[in-house]
C-alpha cells in the first residue's frame, strides 16, 4: 500500500467521484457521508504523503512501470505533497459547509467537487508536462460544472467569460508544449530541465519562447496581472463552498510558475527567463488588487480582489527568489488559502442573514446574529490584511525578511506595507456599513429567526479554518523551517531530476 | 510541404484569434474551434514531418515517424471537442438567460 501512496491522492477522488455518480439515486445524506469520508480519507493520505517525502527521498511512481522518461511518472516532492496538503485541507472545511444546503442548488455538486479534487491533486503530482495540461483540463472542467451550480444569469455570464478565457490559455498552454517537444523530443519534466541546462545557442530562442508561453499560461491560471479580470466576476459569482475551493486553483497557477522557475528553467543560459517579469508584474497586481479591494461595492467582490492580492504576494514572495522567498511564499500560501476560503464562507452566512441587501454595502436591518457574524468578521479582516498576531503577520513579516538582500526592496515594502494598510481601510469601512449602520425596517424578522439554530453548524467550518490558521501560528516555528526544506530542495533541481531519471540524468 | 504547412496554422490562428475578439458568443465558439485546429496542426507537425514511414520502432527500420505527437494530438482532440461542446451549451444557455448572443449579455 505504501508504494502506492503517490497515486492514492489522484485515484481516491477519482473512484468516489465515479462511485458517487453511479449513486446519484441516493438520499443526499448518504451522497453527504460518502463524499465527506472521501475527502477525510484524502487528508490522511496527504498528511501521510508529506511525512514520508520529509523524512525520506523524493517519491517517484512509474505508471505502468515504464521508466522516465519515456513512460509516464508521478513525482511527490516536498511542495507537491504541500500543496496535497493544503488543498485537501481547504477542500474538507467547503464540503462541510456545502454539505449545509448548498449542495442541494443543482446536481450533482459532488461528483464534481470529487472531480475537482481529482485535477488538483494530479496537476500538483504529475511529472510530465503533458499531463499537467491533461490535468489542468480536468479541474478546469470540474470547475466550470462547479461555477455554473446553482445557475442564474449573474453566473452565467461569469461562467461564459471563464471557460473561454481558460479555453483560451488552454491552446496557448498547447502551443507551448508543442514547441518544448519540437525543440527536445521529451516532455518530462526532469529530462526536459536536463536538456534546458544543456541548450545550444541557436535553440535558446525557441526555448525561452516557449518558457514564456508557459508563464502566461500559467499566469491566467493565478490571475496575474493583467490576465487577472476574469476573477472578480467569477470568484463573486459562485455559491459560497466553490468560491472557497477555487481559492487553490488561483494557487495552482503559482506552483506552476514556481515548477517553471525552479525546476525547468532552473539552470543554463535560460534561467533568467522571468527575472524581468515575475517582480514588476506580481507588485502591479497587489497594487491593483488593493484599487479593487478599495472599489468594492459588495462584500463577496471585495473578497474576491483580496484573491488577486494574495496572488500578488505569493508572487511577489517566489519572484524575491532564494529559500528565503520561496519558503516566505510556501508559509504565505497555506495561509492566504485557508483565510480566504473563510472569508468566502462567512461573506455567505453574512448575507444570507440581510433581509434583500444580500452582500451589498447598502444599510439594512441589524443582524440576528451581529456579535458573533462581526467579531468573526473582524477576525478574518486582521488575518488577511497581515496585522498581529495573526499568521498573515507572519506571512508578511517573512515575506518582507526575504526582500532585505533585494535590490527593489523599497518597492516591495513600499507596495506590501501600503497594501495591506488600505486593505485594513477598506475592510473597516465595508465592515462598518454591514454591523453598524442599520436602517428600521417594517418586514418582519422571523427569516432571520428561523435560521438563527442552523449559525453554529454553518460557522463551523469558518472556525474550523480559522484554527487551521491559528496553528500556523502557533507552529510557525516548525513550519518555518519545514517550508524552508522544501524551498531549499526546490534550489536543487538535481535532487529531482537524480530521483526521477534514476542517476542516468545529470 | 514545411513552409505551406506553417503557412496553414498561421492563418487558422490568426482567424481564431480574430474571430474570438468579436464578442458574439458564435463567431467565439468558432474561434476556439479554429484555434483548436490549428493547435493540433501544430502539435502534429512538432514531431517531424516524415512521409510513408512507420511510427513505430522495429528492427530493420531506421526511419520512423514519431509516435508521441500523435498520441498527444488524439489527447488534445478529444479534451478540446469536450470542451468547445460545453462552450456551445454554455453560449446557448446564456443566449437563453441574457437575452443576447453577446458575451456580457447586453448589445454593444
Amino acid at each position: 500500500m505504501t508504494a502506492h501512496l503517490v497515486i492514492a491522492p489522484i485515484l481516491l477522488p477519482l473512484l468516489s467521484g465515479i462511485l458517487l455518480l453511479l449513486l446519484r439515486r441516493m438520499t443526499v445524506r448518504w451522497q453527504r457521508g460518502l463524499s465527506l469520508l472521501a475527502l477525510l480519507a484524502q487528508v490522511v493520505i496527504a498528511v501521510r504523503l508529506l511525512q514520508r517525502v520529509l523524512d525520506g527521498p523524493l517519491q517517484v511512481y512509474a505508471l505502468g512501470n515504464w521508466q522516465a522518461p519515456f513512460g509516464i511518472v508521478l513525482v511527490a516532492d516536498p511542495l507537491a505533497a504541500w500543496m496535497v496538503v493544503i488543498t485537501t485541507l481547504l477542500a474538507l472545511f467547503a464540503l462541510l459547509y456545502a454539505c449545509q444546503g448548498a449542495d442541494r442548488a443543482g446536481r450533482h455538486f459532488h461528483v464534481l467537487f470529487q472531480l475537482q479534487l481529482f485535477g488538483l491533486q494530479g496537476a500538483f503530482l504529475t511529472g510530465d508536462l503533458f499531463n499537467l495540461f491533461v490535468f489542468f483540463e480536468i479541474l478546469l472542467l470540474a470547475s466550470y460544472g462547479l461555477l455554473l451550480h446553482g445557475s442564474g444569469p449573474q453566473r452565467t455570464r461569469a461562467g461564459l467569460h471563464f471557460v473561454v478565457i481558460n479555453l483560451a490559455g488552454s491552446t496557448l498552454f498547447l502551443f507551448a508544449v508543442g514547441t518544448l517537444y519540437g525543440v527536445f523530443g521529451t516532455l518530462n519534466m526532469a529530462d526536459l530541465a536536463v536538456r534546458i541546462s544543456q541548450v545550444t545557442p541557436e535553440q535558446i530562442g525557441l526555448v525561452r519562447l516557449a518558457g514564456l508561453l508557459l508563464f502566461g499560461v500559467f499566469a491566467l491560471k493565478a490571475a496575474l496581472v493583467p490576465l487577472h479580470l476574469w476573477l472578480p466576476a467569477a470568484y463573486s459569482a459562485a455559491t459560497a463552498p466553490v468560491a472557497a475551493l477555487f481559492v487553490i486553483m488561483t494557487k495552482v497557477g503559482a506552483y506552476g510558475i514556481l515548477r517553471l522557475d525552479t525546476l525547468l528553467y532552473g539552470q543554463g543560459a535560460a534561467a533568467d527567463l522571468l527575472d524581468a517579469w515575475l517582480l514588476p508584474l506580481a507588485l502591479t497586481t497587489l497594487v491593483l488588487g488593493t484599487l479593487g479591494v478599495m472599489a468594492s461595492t459588495a462584500l463577496r467582490r471585495q473578497i474576491a480582489w483580496l484573491v488577486v492580492i494574495s496572488v500578488g504576494s505569493l508572487l511577489t514572495a517566489f519572484a524575491l527568489g532564494g529559500v528565503d522567498g520561496i519558503a516566505a511564499g510556501l508559509y504565505y500560501l497555506p495561509h492566504t488559502c485557508f483565510a480566504g476560503g473563510a472569508f468566502f464562507l462567512l461573506a455567505d452566512s453574512i448575507a444570507r442573514r440581510r433581509v434583500d441587501a444580500g452582500d451589498q454595502f447598502v444599510p439594512n436591518v441589524v443582524l440576528a446574529d451581529r456579535r458573533l457574524l462581526g467579531g468573526l468578521f473582524f477576525i478574518l479582516a486582521l488575518l488577511v490584511a497581515g496585522l498581529p498576531p495573526l499568521s498573515g503577520f507572519v506571512g508578511k513579516f517573512l515575506i518582507l525578511r526575504a526582500a532585505l538582500d533585494s535590490p527593489a526592496i523599497a518597492w516591495v515594502l513600499a507596495i506590501v506595507l501600503g497594501g495591506g494598510l488600505l486593505t485594513i481601510v477598506a475592510l473597516a469601512r465595508s465592515g462598518s456599513v454591514l454591523f453598524y449602520r442599520s436602517v428600521v425596517s417594517d418586514k418582519p424578522a422571523d427569516k432571520t429567526q428561523q435560521i438563527a439554530w442552523r449559525l453554529g453548524a454553518e460557522l463551523l467550518p469558518v472556525g474550523g479554518l480559522l484554527l487551521l490558521c491559528l496553528a500556523l501560528v502557533i507552529g510557525a516555528g516548525p513550519v518555518d523551517s519545514m517550508t524552508r526544506t522544501i524551498a531549499e530542495q526546490l534550489l536543487q533541481p538535481d535532487i529531482y531530476i537524480r530521483a526521477v531519471l534514476g542517476g542516468s540524468g545529470s | 510541404m514545411e513552409a505551406l504547412l506553417s503557412f496553414i496554422i498561421g492563418v487558422l490562428t490568426a482567424c481564431g484569434v480574430y474571430l474570438m475578439l468579436r464578442g458574439r458568443s458564435f463567431p467565439m465558439v468558432l474561434g476556439l474551434t479554429l484555434l483548436s485546429y490549428a493547435v493540433n496542426v501544430f502539435l502534429f507537425a512538432m514531431g517531424r514531418l516524415t512521409i510513408g514511414q512507420p511510427p513505430i520502432i522495429r528492427e530493420g527500420i531506421s526511419q520512423y515517424t514519431d509516435p508521441l505527437p500523435q498520441a498527444l494530438v488524439l489527447t488534445a482532440i478529444v479534451i478540446s471537442f469536450g470542451m468547445t461542446a460545453f462552450a456551445i451549451v454554455l453560449a446557448l444557455k446564456a443566449r437563453a438567460e441574457l437575452g443576447n448572443d453577446h458575451v456580457d449579455g447586453r448589445d454593444a
